[in-house]
């Protein structure tokens, strides 16, 4: 089958445009080339609010494409697919279940029996180390608790694909540090293609193979830097090596040009 | 200095427990206070009542006074009203008014819930619910009276109105205001258009639907009471239509003060109900 050789994610020509409520029209992606192999990790960067975001919405199929084709394993993308995980940005667990149950909810609403996604479930809340606390409810956990119930309810459905939208951004350096290193591991275990959005240059390239730069909004793809330090990382050690510094100068010359763009723009639009 | 900052310590650790004790028995003697002032509040007023009317400084027919009114209720527990027991009106208003609100609060629910899923069927269906809203449904009572006739079936509906409305806003706009990261995290996770309804909309809309449960039980009693008021065979506004036309103040006052002790009771219960569906919400003490 064809399927078997197509790369994980594609994206041909890709464009979306909102309406916007004044009833104008904005682009958030303009004609967007991108590729992602299998079991490939790819970062995207790019100044805030470029449209990387919409990005992942096209390939999750929470939206569609205004023009051009996304493709997952060589199939348009029709709806939301079961070969696809998400983690948000914002806290998305259900505060009204408990942990456990919040990372049985994948495997229920895909219609496991209940015993089988109970054994799922606890096995990936053990991967994460919040064993002790699966009767616990997400208000009486820290920000980085909680995200680690995302992370084990996305891996719980054993996603092929895995889209992370600045999963980790509103946690504090240290526990961002803690979170990315856990996220390589459990990633290392599975053999899933990511595609990980941030503006935070270090993470990018301490986490991918591969660092996508896309230019001011409308977004589409400007450069494409393969990262290629050895693994398994630490993201600690890994952003003190040479390599690492060198790649950080050659990508941030391509990604600072796009940030000073969108700086103007919106010091245009104050003024 | 140094024998200062050495010694500080020492004292404090001797005093916590101390200073733990202390915070307690000032926080029950406060409890203890307000509870006290309270009593003396309802004593002050109850006891300037029975003496203003009985002074005749106020007319101790239109007024009545405490004493009178706790006879009554008393000879209405003891020998039963005109009607029958007493047990058996406020058995028969109740039901009424429960009967009103669950159904009521069951249509309004599920309305609001499609109404707030389905912007097809909030579209279309829109302006009449507006249109029905603005009518003042306590003058369908009567319509009732003449549709249903004195039995309790024109009091169950006139609470139906009455808590409907209220229900299906707030259920409506519960619906709408849900997280939309918890919809498409819901969806990505492979949840079909009625888990996320089931699992998603409605347990997040269930804050939304018990705030509107406390004050729509309200509603079904007022519901219950207007429509045995305007014509009926028992229940507690029969009982005040009846005093009212004997000329009976005190009986008037007295069904009032059977309505409250019923519509608190019910309120505790609704309050119990709501601490044992919301353990997974953050409260005050908590967290």
């Amino acid at each position: 089958m064809s399927a078997d050789t197509s790369p994980a994610i594609e994206l041909r020509g890709a464009s979306k445009i909102f309406k916007t409520p004044s009833g104008g029209l904005h682009t958030a992606v303009r004609d967007l080339d991108l590729t992602v192999g299998r079991g490939e990790f790819v970062a995207v960067v790019g100044p805030t609010g470029c449209g990387k975001s919409t990005t992942l919405t096209l390939v999750s199929g929470l939206e569609e494409p205004s023009e051009g084709e996304v493709l997952v394993a060589g199939e348009p993308v029709a709806g939301v697919g079961d070969k696809v995980g998400f983690v948000f940005q914002q806290d998305a667990t259900f505060p009204w279940r408990t942990v456990l149950s919040n990372v049985m909810a994948g495997p229920r609403f895909r219609g496991v029996p209940k015993a089988e996604a109970r054994d799922k479930a606890r096995t990936w809340l053990a991967k994460v180390g919040l064993a002790a606390f699966e009767d616990r409810y997400p208000h009486q956990l820290s920000g980085g608790q909680r995200k680690r119930v995302a992370l084990a309810a996305t891996f719980v459905n054993d996603p092929e694909i895995l889209l992370m939208d600045e999963p980790f951004s509103a946690l504090d350096v240290q526990t961002r540090a803690l979170m990315s290193d856990e996220l390589l591991e459990l990633w290392e275990g599975t053999g899933a293609s990511v595609v990980f959005v941030t503006h935070d240059l270090e993470e990018s390239i301490a986490l991918a193979d591969k660092v996508v730069v896309m230019t001011a909004g409308p977004a589409t793809v400007k450069q494409v830097f393969e990262i290629d330090l050895p693994r398994p990382r630490k993201v600690e050690s890994v952003r003190l090596e040479p390599r690492f510094i060198e790649i950080y100068r050659e990508i941030w010359e391509s990604l600072g040009e796009e940030v000073r763009i969108t700086r103007e723009r919106g010091a245009a639009h104050v003024a | 200095m140094s024998p200062d900052t050495l010694s500080t310590p020492v004292v404090e650790t001797a005093k916590a427990p101390d200073r733990a004790q202390t915070r307690a028995q000032a926080a029950r003697r406060r409890k203890a206070i307000v509870f006290a002032v309270r009593v003396l509040l309802l004593v002050a007023f109850l006891g300037l009542w029975e003496l203003l009317s009985r002074a005749k400084a106020i007319d101790p027919f239109n007024f009545s006074m405490p004493s009178k009114i706790w006879d009554q209720i008393w000879t209405w527990g003891t020998h039963g009203t005109a009607l029958g027991s007493l047990g058996e009106q406020i058995w028969y208003t109740l039901y009424e008014a429960l009967l009103g609100w669950v159904i009521g609060v069951i249509t309004g629910v599920v309305f609001g819930i499609a109404l707030g899923r389905i912007s097809f069927l909030a579209d279309v269906l829109g302006p009449f619910i507006k249109v029905l809203n603005s009518i003042p449904r306590i003058v369908l009572a009567p319509i009732f009276l003449i549709w249903f006739g004195l039995g309790p079936s024109s009091k169950v509906a006139s609470a139906v109105v009455l808590v409907f409305f209220p229900v299906f806003f707030n259920a409506f706009q519960g619906a709408r205001e849900v997280d939309r990261n918890l919809v498409a995290n819901a969806r990505i996770l492979g949840a079909s258009d009625r888990r996320v309804t089931l699992q998603v909309v409605i347990p997040s809309a269930t804050s939304w639907i018990f705030t509107s449960l406390h004050v729509s039980f309200g509603f079904a009693l007022i519901g219950a009471i207007v429509g045995e008021y305007i014509g009926a065979t028992k229940g507690i506004g029969l009982l005040v239509s009846q005093s009212q036309n004997t000329f009976n103040p005190a009986g008037v006052y007295a069904a009032m003060v059977i309505l409250a002790v019923v519509a608190l009771a019910a309120e505790g219960l609704l309050t119990f109900a709501e601490r044992r569906i919301f353990r997974w919400k953050p409260t005050g003490s908590d967290s």
